[in-house]
């Protein structure tokens, strides 16, 4: 797990980080995170010059890994970590990357990214045996198991939600943003523990999607607003939302205060911190429960009805608003907890919810729009996909992969996995 | 409060670059979304690969700037065909989930370590504008009026950015007065209907797709050579979802209103920015109710805001026709 | 049949008819459309089964069967707007199997839809206009020269000019469709698909949805389009107008044609009947049937209340 944990945070904390500078914030400045295996590395050098060679400045990083320099204009500088502050069992992933070049636009912060590994297996990736290629493999499809049923959790209410009431709703990253950032503000500000914490993350996302429903949505549709323009208000609530947490969370990424520091373990060929098992635990008995409910209670069945056909199931009597109240209830709660399990595997930030939107989507229509079953097969395959296609693509780009899948199946099945096609005329 | 630099500052942005630049990207989009009705959540990319064509080949290949300018135009003609033929004859929707994944795509390959040599990471790359402003007519020096002044380096791309403007515009309008432009608009409402009349609605709709994609690469061009560089992450998600609440702003299906939703967008933000960084700082505002760089995200939170109440209660935006458009939430 | 709209081609038509048998595939002197073992299935149901019929050109023929027959998935297949799992169907002698919706309009072969689609946010002009084929303005390069196309559009609105007055939506010209009836929209769209200047015209439904004193009017029109030489295919539920207009019948019943005949004759025929009453009053409706019912009152309902709105 580790190795991808590491891979994994890099990538969506570097996408984070990197995005969190918006071109048009004030203040130059060069800043970054130093972070080993997802944890923060403190005490360690960094000096800023200008390209010519004159010092700018130099810091040592943060307990919390960060480290910041304010550079006088924008223009290109070099950043330097010194290696030798490095804590022992730590190095640079590559060591000819100490010295970076980069450039500062007028009235942005930049982010550097200096990628830190364990001493001694730093270098050359891949480079291994072949019983050390199928660990690999073994350890991304857990991982890729993992991804991918944080993304069905985020599914399944998108998917729900688009088959009863036929909106795209791009404002549901938000809901995953939410429910992290509710459960880091009960553990980190007040000081709760994780696990009630987290209850209580769910409930205020329940929460949330009822009121979405209840005071928004529902409201709209009894207007008879069109798909598109519901479509394109969820753009602006997303927006909304996404700033409303940068402004109230600021634009690091954070972490839990538990579960932070723990010692991984071997199963079999798989190697993890326990917090990814239980994680992945507790993913699936939410997703069996949800999966158990819509096939086996009156909601349910009501639910997976209305998605199918609204008209009809209103001329049988279903009472449509009902059910679509409690699938916004119950896909905000589901949300929140895949918010606050992902905010477990990376960090909580602002732009998190939004970054798995796409993914989730891509789970969404691999499955094929409207059914609940189909997104947790997508979702599953998208996971899956990403994490294995690191076997032959460089990590920044596996999203690139599951992207491209996404568009091959439109080409070749456009009802997704488990969908229909459309009636004519 | 400082109101003439606020009122100096809210002039320069509403001719500035930015407001160029996000009026052709609306142009293009209203081209495709407000007359095609097409969901293209992938604009962004359209600009980028434009900017990058044109940056790589000069840059990175050191080739001439007219063929950086001639691969931008190719590299985007391709990517509306790429996009276009898997999705264009399924539902509208996928349009937009494919078209918002393949926008992603570009950005990653862009700021990609693996393709730094080329792309040059998410720095991007620099020095391709020199033959363009060895082009530039003006004299260095400062011009313009009172205290709202442009340098002459400015003033070039500002020149031809509005020429380019004006030129979309002219187009864009001769289009929709013929025929062509009112099988588009049927498109845009029902294209079955379309197609029982013998048209071939895919077609047009590639022609929309690469129309309104052309016109906004041009913004791509203007975009890097107003900055002198290229950067992956200026053409993300959120560009284009600007660029909609531009179209929308304006009105969708109207000629000129990208160009008025453009300038009014942009001297909006930066009149906030500015008021609300000015209120901070003297202490107007007190901090402990908001900082200078929450300033910031205040100014994205009513971007939002304001897309959902237009969508609400002015769907047509400030020009369009309430009977005409296909966004009416009623 | 009433003698005073009994014309010298509909006495063509009928003699044609005269001594044709009343099996279901039954062969015409002089067909427009053949049609050979067409299938579409979708997933366990198989909706449309047909295994040859044959359109007489210059009749109106009307296409009837209980809902759920399978009659619109069949003018889909033929008019390529979906595609069929198998068969394959001649126009005027050309095979048309694989050819796209718009080629096959092109070539002749216009269809309305059972829910109506006049394009409401264009004026009913502009609709029309829409309708007439090979515009120079329609394509990219000319639309930018307006000279190159103002002629033609002119023709094409005098001709369109002409066709409203016969619809009697002159006065209409310059409002939105949107503002029109539910019956107007229905001349509306038959009058567009005559701009595309058609052989044959295959209307779905044409009559559900209007209001009784516009009826009689569309009648009026289905018949005048035998009348200018053109072949009519529609499909109806009503039985006294497919009497009054009809030269021929053609009964689908799950999926098949199960019988074919004059329109006098045909109602009282013992597989037509079983049909009918196998649909409807001897079995119980299976769950599917009624689920198709409820389905057909849900859009009829939808495009009622889209009419008002
Ligand atoms: N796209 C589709 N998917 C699944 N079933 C369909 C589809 N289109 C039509 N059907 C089914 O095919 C049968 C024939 O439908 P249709 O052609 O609309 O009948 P008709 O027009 O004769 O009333 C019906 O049982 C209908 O439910
Ligand atoms: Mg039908």
């Amino acid at each position: 797990m580790r190795r991808a944990v590491i891979a994994f945070t890099a990538f969506l904390g570097g996408l984070v980080l990197l995005l969190s500078s918006p071109a048009w914030a004030d203040g130059e400045a060069l800043k970054g995170t130093l972070q080993n295996q997802g944890q923060p590395v403190n005490g360690v050098k960094i000096s800023v010059t200008t390209q010519d060679g004159k010092p700018v400045a130099e810091v040592t990083s943060g307990a919390d890994g960060k480290w910041q320099v304010p550079v006088p204009k924008a223009g290109e500088y070099k950043v330097t970590l010194d290696q030798k502050t490095l804590p022992s069992g730590v190095a640079l992933k590559f060591k000819d990357k100490d010295t970076l070049t980069v450039q500062v636009y007028e009235g942005s912060q930049r982010n550097v990214l200096f990628a830190l590994g364990a001493a001694g297996q730093q270098g050359n990736g891949p480079a291994s045996s072949d019983s050390s290629f199928w660990n690999r493999v073994a350890q991304l499809t857990f991982e890729g198991f993992n991804l991918g049923l944080i993304i069905a959790l985020a599914a399944m209410g998108l998917s729900l939600i688009f088959g009863t009431t036929g909106l795209t709703n791009f404002a549901h990253g938000e809901l995953l943003t939410l429910g992290a950032m509710s459960a880091y503000f009960f553990n980190v500000v007040l000081g709760i523990q994780l696990i009630p914490a987290t209850v209580i993350a769910v409930i205020v996302g329940g929460a949330f999607g009822y009121l979405q429903d209840r005071f928004f949505w529902g409201k709209l549709r009894q207007r008879g607003s069109s798909l598109l323009a519901m479509m394109i208000i969820s753009i602006g609530l997303a927006l909304f939302l996404r700033y409303l947490f940068l402004f109230l969370f600021g634009g690091e990424s954070a972490a839990y205060t538990d579960y932070n520091a723990q010692a991984g373990i071997q199963v079999g060929p798989i190697s993890a911190a326990p917090k990814n098992f239980i994680a992945m635990g507790i993913e699936l008995a939410v997703l069996l429960i949800v999966g158990l409910a819509l096939l086996k209670t009156r909601t349910g069945k009501a639910a997976r009805a209305v998605a199918d056909n609204p008209a009809l199931a209103a001329s049988s009597g279903i009472n449509v608003d009902r059910v679509i109240r409690i699938i916004w209830t119950a896909g905000g709660a589901v949300a929140a907890l895949a918010g606050v399990m992902l905010g477990l595997s990376q960090n909580v930030g602002y732009q998190m919810g939004f970054q798995i939107l796409l993914l989730v989507f891509a789970g969404v229509t691999l499955g094929g729009l409207g059914t609940a079953f189909g997104a947790l097969v997508g979702s599953i395959v998208v996971g899956l996909f990403i994490q294995l296609s690191t076997l032959v693509v460089p990590t920044e780009l596996k999203t690139v992969g599951a992207l491209l899948v996404l568009i091959l199946v439109m080409l070749f099945r456009p009802q997704g996995i488990l969908g229909r096609r459309e009636r004519i005329g | 409060m400082d109101w003439n630099s606020i009122f100096v500052t809210t002039v320069k942005a509403s001719i500035g670059l930015e407001t160029v630049v996000y009026a052709l990207a609306a142009i293009g989009l209203n081209v495709q979304f407000g007359y095609a009705g097409l969901l293209n959540f992938g604009q962004a990319a359209f600009l980028g690969v434009a900017a990058y064509g044109l940056a790589v080949t000069v840059a990175t290949f050191q080739l001439p700037f007219w063929l950086g300018i001639v691969i931008g135009l190719a590299a985007t003609v391709v990517l509306a065909f790429l996009l276009g033929i898997p999705t264009l004859r399924l539902r509208a929707d996928y349009l937009a989930i494919v078209t918002i994944a393949a926008a992603e795509i570009v950005r990653l390959i862009f700021r990609a370590v693996k393709f730094k040599d080329v792309f040059g990471g998410s720095d991007g790359l620099q020095s391709f504008s020199g033959d363009f402003y060895a082009m530039n007519p003006y004299a260095p020096g400062s011009y313009g009026i009172g205290s709202i002044t442009f340098t002459e380096r400015t003033m070039w791309v500002l020149t031809v950015g509005w020429i380019l403007v004006a030129l979309s515009c002219a187009l864009v309008y001769l289009l929709m007065k013929s025929p062509w432009g009112r099988v588009l608009k049927a498109i845009r409402e029902d294209e079955d209907a379309v197609r029982s009349l013998g048209k071939n609605v895919f077609s047009y709709k590639m022609q929309a797709l690469v129309l309104g994609g052309i016109i906004g690469c041009l913004g791509g061009f203007v975009f890097a050579l107003g900055q002198a560089s290229v950067q992956p992450d200026l053409y993300g998600t959120e560009f284009t979802f600007y660029a909609y609440t531009i179209v929308i702003l304006g009105g969708a299906a109207r000629v000129f209103s990208p160009v008025v939703g453009a300038a009014i967008f942009w001297v909006l933000l930066v009149f906030i920015g500015n008021t609300l960084a000015e209120a901070v700082g003297s202490g107007v505002i007190p901090s402990s109710i908001m900082t200078v760089s929450q300033a910031g995200s205040v100014r994205f939170m009513l971007v939002g805001l304001g897309l959902m109440l237009l969508l609400i209660f002015r769907p047509q935006g400030i020009f369009g026709d309430k009977r005409e458009i296909a966004l009416d939430a009623r | 049949m009433h003698a005073d709209t009994t014309t010298a081609k509909k006495e063509a038509a009928l003699a044609v008819f005269a001594g044709l048998e009343t099996e279901p595939g039954v062969p015409k002197p002089d067909p427009i459309l053949v049609i050979d073992k067409v299938v579409r299935r979708f997933g366990g149901l198989t909706a449309v089964d047909v295994d040859h019929v044959e359109i007489q050109r210059g009749s109106i023929t009307a296409l009837i069967g209980p809902n759920g027959a399978g009659k619109t998935t069949f003018f889909n297949q033929l008019t390529g707007f979906d595609t069929a799992d198998a068969g394959s169907w001649t126009f005027n002698g050309k095979p048309m199997n694989g050819v796209p919706a718009h080629r096959v309009a092109r070539q002749g072969m216009v269809r309305t839809f059972q829910l109506t689609k006049a394009l409401s946010k264009l004026t009913v002009m502009e609709n029309m206009r829409l309708g007439a084929q090979n515009q120079r303005g329609e394509n990219f390069f000319r639309a930018l020269i307006p000279g190159s196309w103002r002629g033609q559009e002119d023709e094409i609105t005098e001709r369109a000019e002409e066709l409203l007055e016969r619809f009697k939506l002159a006065a209409k010209r310059d409002d939105f469709a949107g503002s029109l009836s539910g019956g107007q929209r229905k001349l509306l769209e038959m009058a567009r698909a005559l701009m595309v200047g058609p052989e044959l015209v295959m209307l779905d439904e044409p009559m559900a949805g209007v209001n009784p004193a516009l009826t009689q009017s569309l009648l009026g029109h289905v018949k005048n389009l035998r009348e200018e030489g053109m072949t009519v295919l529609f499909v109806e539920h009503d039985m006294d107008m497919v009497r009054d207009i009809s030269d021929w019948v053609i009964v689908m019943a799950q999926g098949a044609v199960i019988a074919e005949g004059p329109p006098d004759t045909i109602m009282s025929d013992q597989r037509v009947i079983d049909a009918y009453l196998g649909a409807h009053h001897d079995a119980p409706m299976s769950v599917e049937e009624a689920e198709e019912q409820l389905h057909e009152a849900e859009a009829e309902l939808e495009a009622e209340i889209e009419e008002k709105a």
